[in-house]
């Protein structure tokens, strides 16, 4: 631990987050030997944990639970202080009584992906072969694996049939993956700003996050952990390229335009002199106090990876060949990360198959973020569809 | 089809009405078989994907406004925001048993193709549409010299999302050249009801208000 006493003054919370690792302030369902995860790379992981979380009750059907998937650098604590930041939950403006996601009604799930850093197993929990952390040793995950994970998961708590699966960018990709590997298990879908594969653009903007982490010399291989540093520096130019792709051009504009930090006149440096620099800088070193670095990279790579059409011999179709969930599809006029024409994409293969499909295009200058942020518009469509697929799944209404 | 000599089966007059619904839309609902799969174009708030879902039919619709999108999501409709002129292409061959256009033909920029996309995705086609040369309509413009405004169609000629407008004639024509078999036809007044049944076509496309016309493929 002396050695993480290095790295602790750049880093806030590194202590707490190397604890959420393996040990997390959540609900952990752990699947021994005899319940290995199948990975699509061949390996079969075992033991493994998934840490996740639960809002309101579950039903005496179990007919009132609602599987949330999270996005990239999101985690399980959807509705509630998280134990490492200390601040609210990633989803409190869409989650709660009374809320579009309503815990009075619905039972909610949501658990932190395989391949995460916030308790499920990942490259940042011990490896119990080699009691020391997995590191670039933990294999490969890809979407279809946190699903796998998932629908273990919702074994494990008894639950047949979830009523809806909801989730955002690669949340949202893990809904269309659960509609498309569990059809049978799935009562209604919200997958928002999301795509069934993901674009060469996407891809190249990830690998350019990647190598910042592994240009950093204090990422050591992988080995960071054991070594006594930590990246935050290329995590932190990730997670700055990142934010851009998940903002808008408008948006940038109207929060920030040009004005300057703290200062009526340009410094002539290069110190961040524009409030957007500022921004970015702090997104930066707020997010690696939470986020592990290898982490990052696997679930980058999970993203990469996905392809719905490529497991169905190439048509998209396929995967929802007489699906009987009830669809809603989600989009946002900013959003060039997800752009609507990829949301369409997966309406049209879901018409082809006769789904029955819902879909709206909101319009906000608020980018591919949007679905975290609060807008009405949007929130509006979530409670409607829920409400209405509540009502034909015969729940009773939240108090 | 010849103009001056309609030999269509004519839809009877529905006695349905409770006032919980538009009188046009009875009148397209019975032009529906129960059971069938039917698509919406511009279905608005839902009112009639509603009726048709109340009466056994599987529904699906398209609404250009996310405010009825959101409305007909509300009632648990599965509605997809789009627009007739560019969304109805991604639509699979015979995917429909009915392709309904509800007040919305005269609004597209293409209403041949929309026409012709009706028909490819369904095995039948339903279109209601405001009849231009409804005498109200003739009578502002001979004698106004303006363009027609109607309690039905208010917007004035330079805020209207109606782009084409036709006569109950022109469509019949529009129907001939494109080769589509009518099968049934009411032109209704304008309180929505049906005309006499046995009215010449000249009777129906100068008293009727609006028309509805179910087609199939010939």
């Amino acid at each position: 631990m002396n050695k993480v006493h290095s790295v602790k003054s750049h880093i806030p919370h590194i202590e707490e987050r190397a604890r959420e690792a393996d040990h997390p302030t959540s609900l952990i369902a752990h699947f021994g030997a005899d319940k290995p995860l199948r990975l699509d790379c061949g390996v079969e992981l075992t033991p493994f944990q998934i840490a996740y979380q639960t809002y309101g009750s579950l039903n005496q059907d179990r007919s009132n639970a609602i599987l949330l998937c999270h996005a990239l650098t999101g985690d399980q604590h959807v509705a509630n202080i998280h134990p490492v930041t200390g601040k609210n939950g990633w989803w409190e403006t869409l989650v709660g009584p009374g809320k579009a996601v309503d815990t009075n009604r619905y039972f909610v799930i949501c658990s932190n992906v395989v391949g995460g850093c916030l308790g499920s197993t990942g490259p940042a929990s011990i490896n119990p072969r080699t009691g020391k952390v997995w590191g670039l040793d933990f294999p490969v995950i890809t979407i279809p694996d946190m699903v796998r994970a998932q629908a273990m998961l919702i074994d494990h708590l008894g639950i047949e049939t979830l009523f809806a699966v909801v989730g955002g960018s690669m949340g949202g990709m893990q809904v269309l993956q659960w509609t498309a590997a569990y059809p049978d298990r799935v009562f209604s879908a919200l997958p928002i700003a999301c795509a069934t594969r993901h674009s060469a653009q996407n891809i190249a903007f990830h690998e350019v996050g990647r190598q910042a982490v592994m240009a950093d010399p204090d990422w050591r291989g992988g080995r960071y952990v054991e070594e006594g540093t930590d990246p935050h520096r290329g995590l932190g130019v990730a997670r700055m390229a990142a934010h851009i792709t998940y903002l808008s051009d408008a948006a940038l504009h109207r929060k920030f335009g040009r004005r300057m930090q703290d200062r009526e006149l340009p410094t002539f440096s290069f110190d961040a002199d524009f409030q957007v620099e500022s921004y970015l800088r702090y997104q930066g070193s707020s997010f690696v106090e939470r986020f592990d670095a290898n982490s990052y990279l696997y679930l980058t790579r999970a993203m990469d990876y996905f392809d719905i059409a490529a497991d169905h011999n190439g048509v998209l179709a396929e995967a929802f060949r007489e699906t009987i969930t009830r669809f809603c599809v989600v989009s946002f006029t900013s959003d060039w990360l997800f752009p609507t024409s990829e949301s369409r994409d997966v309406v049209h293969a879901l018409n082809a198959g006769g789904a029955r499909v819902s879909f709206t295009e909101i319009e906000t200058d608020r980018g591919h973020d949007a679905f975290l942020l609060d807008v009405p518009e949007f929130i509006d469509m979530v409670r409607a569809f829920l409400e209405s697929a509540g009502d034909a799944r015969g729940l009773t209404a939240g108090r | 089809m010849n103009f001056q000599s309609p030999n269509l089966p004519l839809i009877a007059p529905s006695h349905d009405y409770t006032g919980e619904y538009r009188s046009d839309h009875l009148v397209v609902a019975e032009m529906v078989e129960r059971g069938s799969r039917v698509l919406d174009v511009g279905c608005g708030e839902g009112d009639l994907l509603r009726l048709l879902e109340q009466r056994g039919v599987d529904g699906r619709g398209i609404e250009l406004s996310r405010e009825g999108v959101n409305r007909c999501v509300a009632k648990g409709l599965a509605v997809i925001q789009g627009d007739a002129d560019t969304d109805l292409d991604s639509y699979p061959n015979d995917s429909f048993d009915y392709v309904i256009l509800s007040q919305t033909l005269q609004a597209t920029r293409q209403p041949r193709l929309v026409l012709e996309n009706m028909l490819r995705i369904g095995n039948r086609a339903i279109v209601s549409f405001p009849n231009f040369g409804y005498w109200k309509m003739r009578m502002q413009l001979l004698v106004k010299g303006q363009m027609p405004r109607t309690e039905n169609l208010p917007a004035t000629w330079y805020d209207t999302p109606n782009i084409h407008f036709c006569t109950i004639k022109d469509f019949v024509q529009l129907c001939d050249e494109i080769n589509v078999k009518m099968e049934r036809a009411v032109a209704l007044n304008s309180h929505a009801r049906p005309l006499r049944l046995n009215a010449p076509w000249w009777f129906w496309n100068m008293f009727g208000e609006q028309g509805v016309f179910l087609m199939s493929r010939v």
